[in-house]
Protein backbone atom coordinates (compact mmCIF):
# COMPACT_ATOMS: atom_id res chain seq x y z
CA UNK A 1 0.00 0.00 0.00
CA UNK A 2 1.30 3.44 -0.93
CA UNK A 3 2.18 5.77 1.90
CA UNK A 4 -0.02 8.78 2.60
CA UNK A 5 1.54 12.15 1.76
CA UNK A 6 0.43 15.22 3.68
CA UNK A 7 0.99 18.96 3.61
CA UNK A 8 2.34 20.33 6.89
CA UNK A 9 3.48 23.82 5.90
CA UNK A 10 2.96 26.56 3.34
CA UNK A 11 4.57 29.84 2.36
CA UNK A 12 3.80 32.41 -0.30
CA UNK A 13 5.23 35.62 -1.73
CA UNK A 14 3.09 37.02 -4.51
CA UNK A 15 1.39 40.11 -5.89
CA UNK A 16 -1.45 39.35 -3.46
CA UNK A 17 0.80 39.66 -0.41
CA UNK A 18 4.12 38.86 1.18
CA UNK A 19 2.91 36.08 3.45
CA UNK A 20 0.00 33.69 4.06
CA UNK A 21 -2.03 36.15 6.09
CA UNK A 22 -1.80 39.00 3.57
CA UNK A 23 -2.55 36.69 0.65
CA UNK A 24 -5.54 35.15 2.41
CA UNK A 25 -6.99 38.62 2.99
CA UNK A 26 -6.47 39.56 -0.67
CA UNK A 27 -8.15 36.36 -1.83
CA UNK A 28 -11.08 36.96 0.51
CA UNK A 29 -11.48 40.54 -0.69
CA UNK A 30 -11.02 39.63 -4.35
CA UNK A 31 -8.11 42.00 -4.79
CA UNK A 32 -6.24 42.27 -8.08
CA UNK A 33 -2.44 42.47 -8.12
CA UNK A 34 -2.24 43.69 -11.73
CA UNK A 35 -0.82 47.08 -12.74
CA UNK A 36 0.28 48.93 -15.86
CA UNK A 37 4.07 49.37 -16.02
CA UNK A 38 5.03 52.12 -18.51
CA UNK A 39 8.69 51.01 -18.53
CA UNK A 40 7.65 47.93 -20.49
CA UNK A 41 6.34 50.11 -23.28
CA UNK A 42 9.74 51.82 -23.45
CA UNK A 43 11.25 48.35 -24.03
CA UNK A 44 8.90 47.79 -26.96
CA UNK A 45 6.34 45.62 -25.23
CA UNK A 46 2.96 45.23 -26.88
CA UNK A 47 1.44 45.09 -23.38
CA UNK A 48 2.62 47.00 -20.32
CA UNK A 49 0.45 44.94 -17.98
CA UNK A 50 2.09 42.92 -15.22
CA UNK A 51 1.61 41.73 -11.68
CA UNK A 52 3.28 44.06 -9.19
CA UNK A 53 5.51 42.89 -6.36
CA UNK A 54 8.68 44.10 -4.70
CA UNK A 55 11.82 42.01 -4.52
CA UNK A 56 12.22 41.16 -0.81
CA UNK A 57 15.17 42.86 0.84
CA UNK A 58 17.18 40.01 2.37
CA UNK A 59 20.13 42.14 3.44
CA UNK A 60 20.64 41.43 7.12
CA UNK A 61 18.83 38.09 6.77
CA UNK A 62 21.22 36.38 4.38
CA UNK A 63 24.90 37.22 4.03
CA UNK A 64 26.34 38.95 0.98
CA UNK A 65 28.03 35.66 0.07
CA UNK A 66 24.66 33.91 0.04
CA UNK A 67 22.77 36.65 -1.80
CA UNK A 68 25.31 37.10 -4.57
CA UNK A 69 24.38 33.71 -6.10
CA UNK A 70 20.63 34.33 -6.03
CA UNK A 71 18.69 35.36 -9.12
CA UNK A 72 15.60 37.53 -8.67
CA UNK A 73 13.22 34.59 -8.31
CA UNK A 74 15.44 33.00 -5.62
CA UNK A 75 14.57 35.92 -3.35
CA UNK A 76 10.87 35.15 -3.69
CA UNK A 77 11.55 31.44 -3.22
CA UNK A 78 13.60 32.09 -0.10
CA UNK A 79 10.82 34.20 1.43
CA UNK A 80 8.15 31.60 0.64
CA UNK A 81 10.28 28.70 1.85
CA UNK A 82 11.32 30.38 5.10
CA UNK A 83 7.64 30.96 5.84
CA UNK A 84 6.69 27.40 4.87
CA UNK A 85 9.35 25.83 7.10
CA UNK A 86 8.27 28.03 9.98
CA UNK A 87 4.65 27.16 9.29
CA UNK A 88 5.59 23.47 9.38
CA UNK A 89 7.61 24.01 12.57
CA UNK A 90 10.75 22.64 10.93
CA UNK A 91 13.89 24.33 12.26
CA UNK A 92 17.57 24.29 11.35
CA UNK A 93 18.34 21.46 13.78
CA UNK A 94 15.72 19.25 12.13
CA UNK A 95 17.04 19.99 8.65
CA UNK A 96 20.64 19.11 9.44
CA UNK A 97 19.61 15.91 11.21
CA UNK A 98 17.27 14.57 8.49
CA UNK A 99 17.42 14.04 4.74
CA UNK A 100 14.86 16.65 3.71
CA UNK A 101 14.64 17.08 -0.07
CA UNK A 102 13.87 19.97 -2.40
CA UNK A 103 11.97 19.86 -5.67
CA UNK A 104 11.30 23.34 -7.05
CA UNK A 105 9.58 24.39 -10.23
CA UNK A 106 11.43 26.92 -12.35
CA UNK A 107 11.84 27.25 -16.08
CA UNK A 108 13.92 30.36 -16.71
CA UNK A 109 16.46 32.72 -15.31
CA UNK A 110 16.40 35.18 -18.15
CA UNK A 111 17.02 38.34 -16.11
CA UNK A 112 20.34 37.00 -14.83
CA UNK A 113 21.32 35.69 -18.27
CA UNK A 114 20.55 39.03 -19.90
CA UNK A 115 22.58 40.93 -17.32
CA UNK A 116 25.58 38.62 -17.86
CA UNK A 117 25.43 38.91 -21.61
CA UNK A 118 25.08 42.69 -21.49
CA UNK A 119 28.21 42.89 -19.28
CA UNK A 120 30.13 40.51 -21.53
CA UNK A 121 29.29 42.52 -24.64
CA UNK A 122 30.07 45.80 -22.92
CA UNK A 123 33.29 44.88 -21.10
CA UNK A 124 34.68 42.12 -23.34
CA UNK A 125 36.07 40.55 -20.17
CA UNK A 126 34.31 37.60 -18.55
CA UNK A 127 35.75 38.33 -15.09
CA UNK A 128 33.62 41.46 -15.01
CA UNK A 129 30.47 39.32 -15.12
CA UNK A 130 31.20 38.46 -11.49
CA UNK A 131 31.16 35.30 -9.41
CA UNK A 132 27.41 35.09 -8.89
CA UNK A 133 26.29 35.12 -12.51
CA UNK A 134 26.80 31.45 -13.32
CA UNK A 135 24.76 30.39 -10.29
CA UNK A 136 22.06 32.95 -11.03
CA UNK A 137 21.85 32.06 -14.71
CA UNK A 138 21.23 28.34 -14.46
CA UNK A 139 17.71 27.04 -14.51
CA UNK A 140 18.42 25.24 -11.23
CA UNK A 141 19.31 28.50 -9.50
CA UNK A 142 16.56 28.09 -6.91
CA UNK A 143 17.18 24.49 -5.95
CA UNK A 144 20.94 25.04 -5.73
CA UNK A 145 20.63 28.17 -3.62
CA UNK A 146 17.88 27.03 -1.25
CA UNK A 147 19.55 23.67 -0.64
CA UNK A 148 22.74 25.43 0.45
CA UNK A 149 21.00 28.13 2.50
CA UNK A 150 18.67 25.77 4.37
CA UNK A 151 21.25 22.90 4.55
CA UNK A 152 18.94 20.43 2.82
CA UNK A 153 20.37 16.92 2.45
CA UNK A 154 17.81 14.99 0.41
CA UNK A 155 16.92 15.23 -3.26
CA UNK A 156 18.04 18.53 -4.77
CA UNK A 157 16.42 19.14 -8.14
CA UNK A 158 14.65 21.69 -10.32
CA UNK A 159 11.52 20.68 -12.18
CA UNK A 160 11.05 22.40 -15.53
CA UNK A 161 7.65 21.75 -17.01
CA UNK A 162 6.72 25.18 -18.34
CA UNK A 163 3.60 26.56 -16.64
CA UNK A 164 2.99 23.24 -14.89
CA UNK A 165 6.45 23.21 -13.23
CA UNK A 166 5.26 23.97 -9.70
CA UNK A 167 2.45 21.42 -9.87
CA UNK A 168 4.70 18.68 -11.21
CA UNK A 169 7.25 19.47 -8.46
CA UNK A 170 4.60 18.72 -5.83
CA UNK A 171 3.36 15.63 -7.66
CA UNK A 172 6.85 14.23 -8.10
CA UNK A 173 7.76 15.00 -4.50
CA UNK A 174 4.70 13.05 -3.44
CA UNK A 175 5.84 10.09 -5.56
CA UNK A 176 9.27 10.07 -3.89
CA UNK A 177 7.61 9.98 -0.47
CA UNK A 178 5.09 7.35 -1.54
CA UNK A 179 7.97 5.18 -2.74
CA UNK A 180 9.74 5.51 0.61
CA UNK A 181 12.71 7.36 -0.89
CA UNK A 182 12.07 10.56 1.06
CA UNK A 183 10.22 11.40 4.27
CA UNK A 184 9.92 15.12 3.71
CA UNK A 185 10.34 17.29 0.60
CA UNK A 186 10.23 21.06 0.23
CA UNK A 187 8.24 21.62 -2.98
CA UNK A 188 7.32 24.79 -4.79
CA UNK A 189 7.54 27.00 -7.80
CA UNK A 190 8.91 30.45 -8.57
CA UNK A 191 8.67 32.95 -11.38
CA UNK A 192 10.88 35.93 -12.19
CA UNK A 193 8.99 39.16 -12.88
CA UNK A 194 11.60 41.23 -14.74
CA UNK A 195 10.61 42.21 -18.29
CA UNK A 196 13.48 40.31 -19.93
CA UNK A 197 11.98 37.02 -18.87
CA UNK A 198 8.77 37.53 -20.80
CA UNK A 199 9.56 39.91 -23.67
CA UNK A 200 9.53 36.99 -26.08
CA UNK A 201 6.18 35.87 -24.64
CA UNK A 202 4.78 39.35 -25.23
CA UNK A 203 6.15 39.13 -28.76
CA UNK A 204 3.83 36.28 -29.70
CA UNK A 205 0.74 38.36 -28.83
CA UNK A 206 -0.16 36.23 -25.83
CA UNK A 207 -0.75 39.10 -23.40
CA UNK A 208 -3.87 41.15 -22.77
CA UNK A 209 -3.70 44.71 -24.08
CA UNK A 210 -6.53 46.03 -21.91
CA UNK A 211 -4.04 48.57 -20.56
CA UNK A 212 -6.61 51.20 -19.61
CA UNK A 213 -8.13 48.84 -17.04
CA UNK A 214 -5.28 46.78 -15.50
CA UNK A 215 -7.48 45.14 -12.86
CA UNK A 216 -9.93 44.02 -15.54
CA UNK A 217 -7.30 42.66 -17.94
CA UNK A 218 -7.04 39.13 -16.55
CA UNK A 219 -10.51 37.69 -17.10
CA UNK A 220 -10.39 33.90 -17.32
CA UNK A 221 -13.42 32.25 -18.89
CA UNK A 222 -15.02 35.61 -19.72
CA UNK A 223 -16.30 36.02 -23.26
CA UNK A 224 -14.22 39.18 -23.81
CA UNK A 225 -10.83 37.91 -22.59
CA UNK A 226 -7.97 38.94 -24.83
CA UNK A 227 -4.89 37.27 -23.36
CA UNK A 228 -3.00 36.64 -20.16
CA UNK A 229 -1.16 39.02 -17.83
CA UNK A 230 2.30 37.88 -16.65
CA UNK A 231 2.85 37.55 -12.91
CA UNK A 232 5.33 35.98 -10.54
CA UNK A 233 6.76 35.40 -7.08
CA UNK A 234 7.08 32.06 -5.30
CA UNK A 235 5.12 29.51 -3.32
CA UNK A 236 6.34 26.62 -1.19
CA UNK A 237 4.62 23.67 0.43
CA UNK A 238 6.21 21.23 2.86
CA UNK A 239 5.07 17.73 2.10
CA UNK A 240 5.92 14.65 4.12
CA UNK A 241 4.82 11.14 4.89
CA UNK A 242 1.93 10.93 7.31
CA UNK A 243 4.18 8.88 9.62
CA UNK A 244 6.87 11.56 9.58
CA UNK A 245 4.33 14.27 10.38
CA UNK A 246 2.89 12.29 13.28
CA UNK A 247 6.32 11.35 14.58
CA UNK A 248 7.45 14.95 14.87
CA UNK A 249 4.10 16.17 16.15
CA UNK A 250 3.39 18.38 13.15
CA UNK A 251 0.00 19.88 12.37
CA UNK A 252 -1.32 18.03 9.34
CA UNK A 253 -3.08 20.54 7.10
CA UNK A 254 -4.17 18.36 4.21
CA UNK A 255 -3.43 15.21 2.24
CA UNK A 256 -2.42 15.08 -1.40
CA UNK A 257 -4.60 12.25 -2.59
CA UNK A 258 -4.20 12.41 -6.35
CA UNK A 259 -1.65 13.39 -9.01
CA UNK A 260 -2.46 13.10 -12.67
CA UNK A 261 -0.31 14.03 -15.62
CA UNK A 262 -0.29 13.76 -19.38
CA UNK A 263 1.20 15.19 -22.50
CA UNK A 264 -0.91 16.44 -25.37
CA UNK A 265 1.47 15.11 -28.01
CA UNK A 266 0.21 17.91 -30.18
CA UNK A 267 0.99 21.60 -30.79
CA UNK A 268 3.74 23.47 -28.91
CA UNK A 269 1.53 26.34 -27.75
CA UNK A 270 -2.09 25.53 -28.58
CA UNK A 271 -3.64 23.31 -25.89
CA UNK A 272 -6.16 20.61 -26.72
CA UNK A 273 -8.99 18.94 -24.82
CA UNK A 274 -7.80 15.34 -24.73
CA UNK A 275 -4.53 15.92 -22.83
CA UNK A 276 -6.01 17.93 -19.94
CA UNK A 277 -8.97 15.50 -19.76
CA UNK A 278 -6.61 12.56 -19.28
CA UNK A 279 -4.63 14.43 -16.61
CA UNK A 280 -7.86 15.18 -14.73
CA UNK A 281 -9.12 11.63 -15.04
CA UNK A 282 -5.82 10.17 -13.87
CA UNK A 283 -5.78 12.37 -10.75
CA UNK A 284 -9.38 11.45 -9.88
CA UNK A 285 -8.72 7.75 -10.53
CA UNK A 286 -5.57 7.81 -8.44
CA UNK A 287 -7.32 9.59 -5.57
CA UNK A 288 -9.92 6.84 -5.60
CA UNK A 289 -12.71 9.30 -4.88
CA UNK A 290 -16.19 9.92 -6.13
CA UNK A 291 -16.03 12.97 -8.37
CA UNK A 292 -18.86 14.49 -6.30
CA UNK A 293 -16.42 14.73 -3.38
CA UNK A 294 -14.57 17.52 -5.21
CA UNK A 295 -15.97 20.77 -3.85
CA UNK A 296 -13.82 23.24 -5.74
CA UNK A 297 -11.69 23.30 -8.89
CA UNK A 298 -8.85 25.78 -9.24
CA UNK A 299 -8.59 26.01 -13.00
CA UNK A 300 -5.44 26.64 -14.97
CA UNK A 301 -7.36 29.17 -17.13
CA UNK A 302 -4.98 31.97 -17.98
CA UNK A 303 -7.41 34.27 -19.81
CA UNK A 304 -6.37 33.24 -23.31
CA UNK A 305 -9.17 32.56 -25.81
CA UNK A 306 -8.24 29.00 -26.81
CA UNK A 307 -6.70 27.79 -23.54
CA UNK A 308 -9.69 28.67 -21.38
CA UNK A 309 -12.15 27.25 -23.88
CA UNK A 310 -10.39 23.91 -24.11
CA UNK A 311 -9.98 23.62 -20.34
CA UNK A 312 -13.68 24.41 -19.91
CA UNK A 313 -14.51 21.64 -22.38
CA UNK A 314 -12.21 19.20 -20.55
CA UNK A 315 -13.70 20.02 -17.13
CA UNK A 316 -17.26 19.80 -18.45
CA UNK A 317 -16.53 16.44 -20.08
CA UNK A 318 -14.95 14.95 -16.96
CA UNK A 319 -17.29 16.39 -14.34
CA UNK A 320 -20.55 15.82 -16.25
CA UNK A 321 -23.54 16.71 -14.11
CA UNK A 322 -21.46 17.52 -11.01
CA UNK A 323 -20.96 21.29 -10.93
CA UNK A 324 -18.52 22.36 -8.21
CA UNK A 325 -17.41 26.00 -8.14
CA UNK A 326 -14.63 26.56 -10.63
CA UNK A 327 -12.46 29.67 -10.54
CA UNK A 328 -9.12 30.82 -11.83
CA UNK A 329 -7.14 32.76 -9.25
CA UNK A 330 -5.18 34.11 -12.22
CA UNK A 331 -8.00 36.64 -12.48
CA UNK A 332 -6.29 38.27 -9.44
CA UNK A 333 -2.64 37.29 -9.86
CA UNK A 334 -2.16 37.09 -13.59
CA UNK A 335 -0.33 34.02 -14.85
CA UNK A 336 2.39 33.07 -12.39
CA UNK A 337 3.76 30.53 -14.85
CA UNK A 338 6.52 28.32 -13.34
CA UNK A 339 5.16 29.27 -9.92
CA UNK A 340 1.46 28.84 -10.68
CA UNK A 341 1.11 25.12 -9.95
CA UNK A 342 2.48 25.64 -6.45
CA UNK A 343 0.89 29.00 -5.70
CA UNK A 344 -2.54 27.78 -6.72
CA UNK A 345 -2.23 24.90 -4.26
CA UNK A 346 -1.46 27.49 -1.56
CA UNK A 347 -4.34 29.76 -2.66
CA UNK A 348 -6.75 26.82 -2.71
CA UNK A 349 -5.49 25.60 0.67
CA UNK A 350 -6.08 29.04 2.18
CA UNK A 351 -9.61 29.06 0.80
CA UNK A 352 -10.32 25.51 2.00
CA UNK A 353 -8.96 26.21 5.47
CA UNK A 354 -10.95 29.44 5.77
CA UNK A 355 -14.23 28.35 4.20
CA UNK A 356 -14.52 30.50 1.10
CA UNK A 357 -13.93 30.49 -2.63
CA UNK A 358 -12.32 33.63 -4.02
CA UNK A 359 -14.09 35.25 -6.95
CA UNK A 360 -13.18 34.64 -10.56
CA UNK A 361 -12.73 38.36 -11.15
CA UNK A 362 -14.05 39.90 -14.34
CA UNK A 363 -16.26 36.98 -15.27
CA UNK A 364 -18.99 39.16 -16.70
CA UNK A 365 -20.25 37.20 -19.68
CA UNK A 366 -19.76 33.48 -20.27
CA UNK A 367 -18.93 32.08 -23.67
CA UNK A 368 -20.31 28.87 -25.12
CA UNK A 369 -17.87 26.69 -23.14
CA UNK A 370 -17.70 28.51 -19.83
CA UNK A 371 -21.49 28.73 -19.66
CA UNK A 372 -21.49 25.00 -18.91
CA UNK A 373 -19.45 25.50 -15.72
CA UNK A 374 -20.29 26.91 -12.28
CA UNK A 375 -17.99 29.96 -12.23
CA UNK A 376 -18.69 32.47 -9.42
CA UNK A 377 -17.75 36.08 -10.17
CA UNK A 378 -18.11 36.99 -6.52
CA UNK A 379 -16.77 35.33 -3.38
CA UNK A 380 -18.65 32.26 -2.22
CA UNK A 381 -18.66 31.53 1.49
CA UNK A 382 -18.59 27.77 1.46
CA UNK A 383 -16.86 24.95 3.27
CA UNK A 384 -15.32 22.29 1.09
CA UNK A 385 -12.98 19.44 1.93
CA UNK A 386 -11.47 18.40 -1.39
CA UNK A 387 -10.20 20.46 -4.29
CA UNK A 388 -8.58 19.82 -7.64
CA UNK A 389 -5.96 22.12 -9.14
CA UNK A 390 -5.04 22.11 -12.83
CA UNK A 391 -1.78 23.31 -14.37
CA UNK A 392 -0.95 23.11 -18.05
CA UNK A 393 2.10 24.29 -19.98
CA UNK A 394 3.76 24.85 -23.33
CA UNK A 395 4.62 21.66 -25.15
CA UNK A 396 1.37 20.18 -23.92
CA UNK A 397 2.47 19.21 -20.41
CA UNK A 398 -0.45 18.77 -18.01
CA UNK A 399 -0.62 18.25 -14.25
CA UNK A 400 -3.58 17.87 -11.91
CA UNK A 401 -3.43 17.59 -8.13
CA UNK A 402 -6.19 16.64 -5.71
CA UNK A 403 -5.92 17.75 -2.09
CA UNK A 404 -8.13 16.69 0.81
CA UNK A 405 -8.61 18.71 3.97
CA UNK A 406 -7.41 17.26 7.27
CA UNK A 407 -9.09 18.89 10.26
CA UNK B 1 47.33 58.99 -7.23
CA UNK B 2 48.72 59.21 -3.71
CA UNK B 3 48.89 55.86 -1.99
CA UNK B 4 46.79 57.01 0.97
CA UNK B 5 44.02 58.19 -1.35
CA UNK B 6 44.25 54.95 -3.30
CA UNK B 7 43.96 52.92 -0.10
CA UNK B 8 40.92 54.91 0.98
CA UNK B 9 39.27 54.35 -2.38
CA UNK B 10 39.99 50.60 -2.39
CA UNK B 11 38.83 50.15 1.21
CA UNK B 12 35.65 52.09 0.67
CA UNK B 13 34.74 49.96 -2.36
CA UNK B 14 35.65 46.67 -0.67
CA UNK B 15 33.65 47.53 2.45
CA UNK B 16 30.58 48.31 0.36
CA UNK B 17 30.84 45.30 -1.93
CA UNK B 18 31.58 42.74 0.78
CA UNK B 19 29.45 44.40 3.46
CA UNK B 20 32.11 44.65 6.15
CA UNK B 21 33.30 47.36 8.53
CA UNK B 22 35.94 49.51 6.87
CA UNK B 23 37.95 49.49 10.12
CA UNK B 24 38.72 45.77 9.61
CA UNK B 25 40.64 46.54 6.42
CA UNK B 26 44.15 46.90 7.83
CA UNK B 27 47.30 46.41 5.71
CA UNK B 28 48.51 43.18 7.33
CA UNK B 29 45.12 41.47 7.38
CA UNK B 30 44.51 38.43 5.20
CA UNK B 31 42.15 39.34 2.35
CA UNK B 32 40.10 36.13 2.19
CA UNK B 33 39.69 35.89 5.95
CA UNK B 34 38.80 39.54 6.38
CA UNK B 35 36.32 39.69 3.51
CA UNK B 36 35.00 36.23 4.45
CA UNK B 37 35.30 35.01 0.88
CA UNK B 38 36.57 31.96 -0.98
CA UNK B 39 38.12 31.79 -4.44
CA UNK B 40 34.76 32.76 -5.98
CA UNK B 41 34.66 35.94 -3.93
CA UNK B 42 38.19 36.79 -5.09
CA UNK B 43 36.77 36.99 -8.62
CA UNK B 44 34.52 39.80 -7.44
CA UNK B 45 37.49 41.57 -5.82
CA UNK B 46 39.44 41.33 -9.08
CA UNK B 47 36.43 42.71 -11.00
CA UNK B 48 36.13 45.53 -8.47
CA UNK B 49 39.78 46.54 -8.89
CA UNK B 50 39.40 46.39 -12.65
CA UNK B 51 36.32 48.60 -12.60
CA UNK B 52 38.01 51.13 -10.28
CA UNK B 53 41.47 51.33 -11.84
CA UNK B 54 41.32 49.53 -15.18
CA UNK B 55 43.87 47.02 -13.90
CA UNK B 56 43.29 43.33 -14.53
CA UNK B 57 44.91 41.12 -11.92
CA UNK B 58 45.71 37.85 -13.67
CA UNK B 59 44.76 34.59 -11.91
CA UNK B 60 48.39 33.50 -11.48
CA UNK B 61 49.24 36.85 -9.87
CA UNK B 62 46.73 36.29 -7.09
CA UNK B 63 49.13 33.85 -5.41
CA UNK B 64 51.23 36.86 -4.42
CA UNK B 65 48.30 38.94 -3.19
CA UNK B 66 47.41 37.61 0.23
CA UNK B 67 47.12 40.76 2.36
CA UNK B 68 45.64 44.18 1.74
CA UNK B 69 49.17 45.61 1.70
CA UNK B 70 49.97 43.21 -1.18
CA UNK B 71 46.85 44.47 -2.97
CA UNK B 72 47.62 48.16 -2.47
CA UNK B 73 51.20 47.62 -3.69
CA UNK B 74 50.02 45.71 -6.74
CA UNK B 75 47.65 48.49 -7.73
CA UNK B 76 50.28 51.19 -7.10
CA UNK B 77 52.81 49.35 -9.24
CA UNK B 78 50.43 48.77 -12.11
CA UNK B 79 48.31 51.90 -12.20
CA UNK B 80 48.88 53.98 -15.30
Amino acid sequence: MKRRVVITGMGIYSCLGKNLEEVCTSLYEGKSGIVFDPSRKELGFRSGLTAHLEIPNLKGILSRNQRVYMAEQCNYAYAATAEALKNAKIDHDYLVAHEVGLLYGNDSSAGAVMKSIDTMRDKRDTTMIGSGAIFQSMNSTISMNLSCIFKLRGINLTVSGACASGSHAIGLGRMLIQAGLQECVVCGGAQEVNPYSIGSFDGINAFSIRESEPEKASRPFDRDRDGLVPGGGAATVIIESYESAVKRGATVLAEITGYGFSSNGDHISVPNVDGPSRSLQMAIREAGIDIRDIGYVNAHATSTPVGDANEAKAIANVFGSHKPEITSTKSMTGHEMWMAGASEIVYSMLMMKNGFIAPNLNFENPDEDSSKLNIPAVRVNKSFDTFLSNSFGFGGTNSSLIVKNIK
Amino acid sequence: MEKTKLIDRVNEALAEEFEIEISTLVPDANIKETLDIDSLGLVDMVALVESLFGIKIQAHEMTGILTFENLYDYICNNIK
